[in-house]
C-alpha cells in the first residue's frame, strides 16, 4: 500500500494499532540502554564533571523541541495546500508535545547553566530563541482552543506555524550568528564531534529513544483526536436529529 | 557523586514528571474518546459515513 494511502484517518487508526505496541516495547528498550549508558558507561567530563549527565536529556529536549515545529510545518502545508484532515490533526496533537519538550529544555538547560555558567538564566540568543518557541507553542495551543470551528482553527494554526518557523533555523544557528554564553555546534560540525565517543553513544542512544517516544506519544495523541473529532460529529449529528 | 548531584537529579526529576505526565495524558484521554463513542454508538448513534441511505431513489 503506498504511503499516501495512510494519510486516511480510518487507515491510520488500524496502522497506528499495529504499530504501536512495537514503537513502545523499542522505546522502553532504548530507554533502559540509554539511562544506563548515560549514567554507568560514559566518563564524567573533565572540565563538568558529572554534571554534563544533564547534556543527556537536555541534548535530545532541544532537538524535539525542534522537531515538534517541523512536524507542526509540515503538517501546516498539508492543511493549507491540500485541505487533509490527517494534517490538522498531527498539527493539533503536536503542539502540546513540542511545548513539553521546549520547557524541559529549558529546565534542563537552566538546572546545567546554574552549576557551570553560575546563573540559572542570560538573556542570549539561543536561550531566548528558545523561550519565544515555547511561547509560539502556547499561543497556537490556545488558538486552537480558541476557536470552535475545527476547520477554521486548522488554517489560522497553519498560517501562524508557518510563519513561526523562521524561528527554527535561528534556535539552531543562534550560536554561530551571535556570541552566546551558549555553547557552539560540538556534535554536527565541520572537523568532526568534539565529544568523547562514550558520550556520544550515550547521547545519540538518549536521543533515539526520546525521539521514538515522541513518535509514540504524536500516533496516540492523534488518534485520541480523531476519536474526539467522531464523536464530536455524532453528538452534533444526535443534537440536530433530536432538534 | 559529584557536588552538584541536586542538579543532576533535578534535571532527571523533572524529564520523568513530565515524560509520565504527557503518557498519562494520552492513555486517560484515548481511554475517555474511547468510552464517549462506546456511549454514543451504545444510543445507537452513528457517524453520517457509517449510516444507509433513508432518502433518494428507490426505483419507483
Amino acid at each position: 500500500m503506498p504511503l499516501i494511502d495512510y494519510a486516511n484517518p480510518t487507515r491510520f487508526l488500524a496502522f497506528s494499532a499495529r504499530v504501536l505496541p512495537w514503537l513502545a516495547a523499542a522505546t522502553a528498550v532504548l530507554l533502559v540502554a540509554g539511562l544506563w549508558l548515560s549514567f554507568f558507561a560514559s566518563p564524567a567530563d573533565y572540565q563538568q564533571g558529572e554534571t554534563v549527565r544533564i547534556m543527556y536529556i537536555h541534548v535530545p529536549s532541544a532537538w524535539l523541541s525542534m522537531f515538534g515545529y517541523g512536524v507542526m510545518a509540515v503538517a501546516a502545508l498539508g492543511t493549507l495546500v491540500w485541505r487533509h484532515p490527517l494534517a490538522d490533526v498531527t498539527a493539533k496533537a503536536a503542539a502540546p508535545l513540542g511545548a513539553a519538550f521546549t520547557f524541559l529544555a529549558l529546565v534542563t538547560g537552566s538546572l546545567w547553566g546554574k552549576p557551570m555558567w553560575g546563573t540559572w538564566w542570560v538573556w542570549d540568543a539561543r536561550l531566548t530563541s528558545e523561550l519565544v518557541l515555547l511561547i509560539m507553542y502556547l499561543g497556537l495551543i490556545a488558538l486552537w482552543q480558541a476557536v470552535d470551528d475545527f476547520g477554521r482553527a486548522a488554517r489560522v494554526v497553519a498560517v501562524l506555524t508557518l510563519v513561526g518557523s523562521i524561528n527554527i533555523p535561528i534556535i539552531k544557528f543562534s550560536v554561530d550568528w551571535w556570541n552566546t554564553l551558549h555553547q557552539g555546534e560540538s556534535i554536527f560540525r565541520a572537523g568532526g564531534p568534539t565529544i568523547d565517543a562514550g558520550m556520544l553513544k550515550a547521547l545519540f542512544t538518549m536521543t533515539a529513544a526520546m525521539t521514538l517516544l515522541y513518535v509514540v506519544l504524536l500516533f496516540s495523541a492523534m488518534g485520541n483526536e480523531i476519536m474526539r473529532r467522531r464523536a464530536d460529529q455524532m453528538e452534533a449529528l444526535a443534537a440536530g436529529e433530536g432538534g | 557523586m559529584s557536588a552538584h548531584a541536586g542538579f543532576i537529579v533535578a534535571a532527571y526529576g523533572v524529564t520523568a514528571v513530565v515524560l509520565v505526565a504527557l503518557v498519562l495524558w494520552v492513555v486517560i484521554d484515548g481511554r475517555a474518546q474511547r468510552r464517549r463513542l462506546a456511549d454514543l454508538e451504545a444510543r445507537g448513534i452513528t457517524r453520517r459515513s457509517a449510516q444507509k441511505p433513508t432518502t433518494g431513489k428507490t426505483g419507483a
